[in-house]
């Protein structure tokens, strides 16, 4: 075992003994427990919690390199502020008022607000939108334990699904929401170490977000003299619109994820729903301000060793080449095609290798030179990101069917202890296919995560805003402004997706060069158009359900909410 | 809360909303987007601007924006009468 690996694994069993200690220390006995932490979790440990929940494996892992190698510096910003914005949505349009409807679930809200119709199209928008964005993380695990363990993806998933079965089905919200603000520790604290320590090392500066300012001329120096585009330069034209229409479907998204909607209902009241909003956001900018600087130092470090012919020298290099996240552009083994002697790194022709997105963050460490434990501590707090956003999913998945399929449609009379028993085994079945999924992955998965976005904001976000907003928004409306948002956000992404992910794509060209990911905004206006249309020509709610939406609005003890809560209304 | 009052806290509660999200817009679609290429003429601390506000401004404004929202709702709130109590008497869950 390398020394690399040696604290890798110390961490691992360190951070997981952890885990697991919390969540038999927080684990329920009844349905609110379980569901929403018997809304008692205080506005700092929510925050870090939603901030845990929402930064997954993709946020960690994946968006320095998305930003630095995919995108080219700049246009990469529509993920920063995409997946950033949308919690100012959350915190003045939705988080407060939800939370004093005082439910389970957002199907729960779908359903009590408008109609079973309108509940039951949310219950498979929740479970298909959940389902396909924890394969993600369950990869997610598999690469951090393949690369730093040298176990297999099979292996590493399995120990994911034990750890998160574990806690999840023990413990419900109120233990998953207890290991997320560990693992929100452990992940920020991963993060933020070699960050700071490359940009002290590199700049004058130990605070990354001022010191990469140092070096972007530098960088841009690098970038133009091996070819790639200007690193900082705005994007103009289809491109331009391109990003806005990409980072306006990752807000307005993200505001309509039933994940993240659902943390707010475990805030004590409306006040502390504010407030876990404004935690949660500050939690989360902490990484997203820190990922640019990761990104920027990285690629710095990668082209200057390029240059000096020194890049397939490194350490990290061969590791990572091992695993198959390092290749020749070809996608086989790095060859030295212009036998200059070197491997080259450029940005058009002579470019003589792949780095792949995921593991700039991984490798940031290494290339920047840092010791062993900081490699190992990136590792577990890779694993953190992953495991806490999938349990986060996994919930809404097991309290969609427990309480919105089984407990509201199936069994009303069910009792406390049968329902929270349903809601186990439905957490435990989730694992288990979420663990399937990770091990087999569809063709399309990767996609399908990009997209989840699109069709969250295309279905979601319009009608919770009008339910809360509108009082006389109808229940046909909803349906309809659902259904319309959902279909065309899924034909333009079956019409445009390349053939070869899956069968049912066509590969056809784009309509106005609107690429797919960003489709999910234009599907949302759509949603909206069409609820407030047929919510003119349809029957209008009943007086007590528009006098309920009405004290909604208010905090503090209402008494329609009241008996509403109570079953009396 | 008595009707008026209620439709005073509402009026007051979308106007804040408004402001705010208005904001939201200009720092993030306005300068982190349409403009930057513009405001990228400026450089700040190394940054050229419309880069800045793309890649760390705009998330610096959203945290300021929710900020200023929990705070101008609890002083809403309190004028309103709204205490402590009150927000603990609301119903929890069904």
């Amino acid at each position: 075992m390398s020394e690399i690996q040696v604290w890798t694994l110390i961490f691992v069993v360190l951070t997981f003994g952890v885990y697991i200690y919390v969540a038999y220390a927080s684990r329920v006995s009844d349905t609110s427990g379980f569901y929403v932490a018997g809304g008692g979790i205080p506005a700092p440990a929510n925050g870090a919690a939603i901030a845990a929940d929402w930064m997954s494996a993709a946020s960690f892992i994946s968006m320095a390199g998305l930003i630095a190698l995919a995108y080219n510096g700049y246009g990469g910003s529509a993920y920063l502020m995409g997946w950033t914005g949308g919690y100012v949505l959350l915190a003045l349009l939705l988080a407060p008022y939800l939370r004093k409807f005082g439910k389970y679930t957002i199907p729960d809200f779908v359903g009590d607000r408008y109609n079973e119709t309108a509940r039951l199209i949310a219950v498979v928008c929740a479970v298909v939108v959940s389902l396909t964005y924890v394969v993600g993380q369950m990869a997610g695990v598999g690469v951090v334990f393949g690369r730093f363990l040298e176990v297999s993806t099979e292996v590493g998933v399995l120990i994911g699904m034990a750890i998160v079965l574990f806690y999840a089905v023990l413990g419900g919200m109120k233990g998953i929401t207890w290991t997320q603000v560990c693992q929100y520790s452990v992940l920020i604290v991963a993060y933020l170490i070699p960050a700071v320590a490359i940009s002290a090392k590199i700049t004058d500066w130990p605070l990354p977000q001022i010191g990469f300012g140092q070096i972007l001329t530098e960088l841009e120096a690098l970038q133009s003299e091996l070819g790639f585009g200007p690193y900082t330069e705005a994007l103009t034209g289809s491109g331009q619109f391109n990003m806005f229409l990409l980072t306006a479907t990752l807000m307005f998204g993200t505001a309509g994820l039933p994940h993240v909607i659902v943390r707010f209902y475990t805030a004590k009241n409306v006040r502390a729903a504010r407030y876990s909003a404004l935690w949660a956001i500050f939690f989360i900018a902490l990484l997203y301000t820190t990922a640019p600087t990761v990104a920027a130092f990285a690629k710095y470090n990668i082209l200057d060793e390029s240059q000096a012919g020194t890049l397939a020298d490194q350490s990290w290099f061969d590791k990572w080449a091992d695993v198959g996240l390092i290749t020749g552009v070809d996608g086989g083994a790095v060859v030295d095609t212009n036998g200059n002697g070197a491997i080259d790194f450029a940005g058009s022709a002579g470019n003589e290798v792949l780095i792949n997105n995921d593991i700039l963050v991984l490798a940031s460490p290494e290339i920047g030179g840092l010791p062993a434990p900081i490699v190992g501590l990136v590792a577990a707090g890779g694993l953190a990101a992953a495991l806490s956003t999938a349990s986060g999913l996994l919930l809404v998945i097991s309290s969609s069917v427990a309480n919105d399929v089984y407990h509201k449609r199936i069994n009303p009379q069910a009792s406390e202890q049968r329902q929270l028993t349903v809601a186990r085994i439905s957490m435990a079945v989730a694992v288990l296919v979420a663990g399937w999924l990770g091990i087999n992955p569809p063709g399309f998965a990767g996609q399908v995560v990009a997209l989840a976005f699109g069709l969250a904001a295309a279905s979601f976000f319009p009608i919770l805003v009008l339910g809360i907003f509108w009082k006389r928004c109808t229940a046909a409306g909803a349906a309809a402004g659902m259904a319309v948002g959902l279909a065309i956000t899924a034909a333009y992404f079956v019409w445009t997706l390349p053939s070869e992910s899956a069968w049912f794509f066509l590969g056809k060209d784009p309509i106005l060069d609107i690429a797919p990911v960003g489709f999910g905004f234009i599907g949302m206006l759509a949603n909206f158009a069409v609820t407030i249309v047929v919510s003119q020509f349809t029957t209008k709610p009943s007086e007590t359900m528009q006098e309920l939406v009405e004290e909604i609005r208010y905090p503090g003890r209402t008494d329609l909410v009241a008996k509403h809560a109570q079953g009396d209304v | 809360m008595d009707e008026q009052a209620r439709r005073e806290y509402w009026r007051q509660n979308v106007r804040l909303m408004s402001v705010l999200l208005v904001i939201w817009a200009l720092v993030s679609f306005g300068a982190g987007i349409f403009f930057a290429d513009a405001l990228n003429n400026i450089e700040i601390g190394g940054f050229p601007l419309g880069f800045w506000f793309a890649n760390q401004g705009s998330i610096i404004t959203f945290v300021i924006l929710i900020a200023v929202y929990v705070w101008r709702m609890d002083k809403l709130d309190k004028k309103f009468g709204i205490d402590i109590d009150d927000y603990e008497g609301e119903v929890h869950h069904s």
